[in-house]
């Protein structure tokens, strides 16, 4: 069961008049993993994710939800599926409690089924206290847990979730990924987002979209080899011959920095630090500091998507 | 699930004081049309009952009411239904029912028959004044049948032409003029009708509600009334599916 295929996207575009806002992207997601969608504004996130819940009609290529294809049989596969879309489809004038009573019915939830239904979503969603209250009232965050509440009530296979953390405080945020991590134990997760340590916090897989491309599929193992250091921060008591440094094995170049630190850069896999620290013993430097440079994923996502020909703060394409 | 959706639109329109506010005017309205013709009846009673076959009270009472109440209809209902769908555009929440296992159909029906079903309260309210005469006097029951079901029919019309403008904005405002317009064209057509224009006569909602309220009906008017509803209700659909195929 753990490895059942949730959704196949296969060569998924759409056409805005004469601009491709998504062109051709494929991929595929399993029970109990989290995705990452991420990208710059305006990569084709929101198109994406609103052609995958029928929101959007695609302008080319097929989507299969839990083995149904969307376009074909809409209604089973729409079944399957939980949405959250950018701006939470809240309905103000109504209470927490009527409102998911509405889209249990809407998602034909049994009526015997359905207050069990309702109440276990408000559980999850840390509702419990403010089923009474009117939507509109709420703060943000609450509002949005109560989106997030709606997309999961009818316990679908995937849960798509556009940007759930935008808006709320850093607590509510650390609630929401909490939230999300434990939807991947049972459901398929896909989420996108900008926010760089929102990926490496949830998912387990991440997907970066530019220009309406994919342009990196990778688990985030995977992608932290990629951000593999390689360089090394040394700090030193006395001041060495930076031609001294540059000879010991492995090392490609050196750059000093202030307060006796230096920049050793490397091959990647081949970190010179045990030779660096067996020479500064024998030469007597006074080894201080020796730390691996770690590339964040934030550098992989600029290397990835920058110097391409989008300029950013081009407008969302949704 | 065309109930659920309608029971969501009835339930918002009662959230809203918008609703109440129509309820009360529209009753206090109709309310004192009906007065006004019962007056005029107990006017020209003494001379009627000399007429041999003359108009009775329903004629003089319950056709004019009705008549004047699917005026006064008219300008309330493009209200009710201004925020049908383009609310829905406005705040973003036609992504909910976009993603729920439902048909555009179904979501169109919902919305119809939830407005349909807050109009049919005034028109039940309106429809039992008359019958309050049944206390002191008698009614031609077939001539009030044949008045509530060409008032029903009209204002299934209004109704539909006004979900229909609906689909067409995001702008809840722009929904209930673009209503106004097309009810109004369609109310006064029979004036152009009048000066010798068939088509245009033949094309009025007035002109098919005058002979139920005389009491004739005919299918031709009927059909006429139900070609509008199910022409607005269809091309409602396609708007919406139109939503999604955006170029």
């Amino acid at each position: 069961m753990s490895h059942d295929i949730l959704i196949k996207v296969e060569t998924l575009s759409r056409v805005y008049g004469s601009r491709r806002a998504v062109d051709d992207i494929g991929f595929e997601l399993r029970r109990g993993e989290v995705l990452g969608f991420l990208g710059p504004n305006g990569a084709g996130k929101s198109t994406t994710m609103r052609m995958i819940t029928g929101n959007l009609a695609p302008s080319g290529g097929r989507i299969t939800i839990n083995g149904i294809d969307l376009l074909d049989r809409p209604r089973e596969a729409k079944a399957q599926l939980g949405f959250l879309p950018e701006q939470p489809p809240l309905y103000r004038e109504f209470t927490v409690d009527e409102y998911l009573d509405y889209c249990a019915r809407l998602r034909r939830i049994a009526r015997p089924r359905r207050h069990a239904a309702r109440d276990s979503a408000k559980q999850r969603c840390g509702l419990g206290q403010v089923g009474e209250r009117l939507i509109g009232n709420l703060s943000k965050g609450y509002q949005q847990r109560v989106g997030i509440a709606q997309a999961i009530i009818h316990n679908p296979a995937v849960v798509v979730l556009d940007e759930p953390t935008v808006g709320l405080d850093p607590n509510q945020i650390r609630e929401i990924r909490a939230l999300i991590r434990e939807l991947g134990d049972e459901h398929g997760v896909i989420l996108s987002t900008h926010i760089l340590p929102e990926v490496q916090a949830t998912c387990d897989r991440v997907q970066i979209i530019n220009n309406g491309r994919l342009v990196l599929s990778d688990d985030l193992d995977a992608l932290a080899r990629h951000s593999r250091s390689s360089s090394l921060i040394l700090r030193l008591g006395q001041r060495p011959d930076a031609g001294m440094l540059e000879a010991v094995p492995g090392v490609e170049a050196v750059q000093e920095l202030d307060h006796g630190r230096w920049r050793i850069h490397h091959a990647p896999d081949e970190s010179p630090a045990a030779a660096l620290a067996e020479r500064a013993v024998q030469q007597g430097w006074v080894l201080l500091e020796l730390t691996p440079e770690q590339r964040s994923l934030e550098e992989v996502f600029v290397d990835i998507t920058a110097g391409d020909d989008m300029a950013p703060g081009t407008p969302e394409a949704a | 699930m065309i109930l659920t959706i309608a029971g969501r639109e009835l339930r918002s329109l009662f959230l809203s004081p918008l609703a109440w506010a129509v309820l009360a005017v529209v009753q206090a309205l109709c309310a004192y049309f009906f007065l006004l013709y019962l007056d005029l009846y107990l006017q020209l009673a003494p001379r009627l009952a000399a007429v041999v076959d003359g108009p009775g009270v329903t004629g003089i009472v319950v056709a004019p009411l009705f008549s004047t109440a699917a005026i006064v209809l008219l300008l309330v209902v493009p209200l009710l239904t201004m925020r049908l769908v383009s609310e829905e555009r406005q705040k973003q929440t036609l992504p909910l029912l976009l993603s729920a296992p439902v048909s555009m159909t179904d979501i169109v029906l919902g919305k119809f028959v939830g407005v349909f079903a807050f109009v049919s309260l005034m028109l039940a309210l309106i429809a039992l004044m008359p019958l309050s005469l049944l206390a002191g006097g008698e009614l031609d029951l077939g001539l009030w049948a044949a008045g509530v079901l060409g008032m029903v029919l009209i204002v299934a019309s209004f109704c539909s032409i006004g979900l229909l403008m609906s689909t067409l904005t995001a702008q809840p405002v722009v929904a209930a003029i673009g209503s106004f317009g097309v009810l109004l064209l369609l109310w006064v057509l029979n004036i152009a009708g009048d000066s010798g224009n068939e088509l245009f006569a033949y094309l009025s909602l007035l002109s098919h509600y005058q002979p139920l309220l005389r009491g004739l009906v005919d299918t031709a008017d009927i059909a006429y009334y139900l070609i509008i509803i199910v022409t607005c209700l269809i091309l409602s659909v396609r708007r919406l599916h139109a939503d999604r195929l955006q170029p």
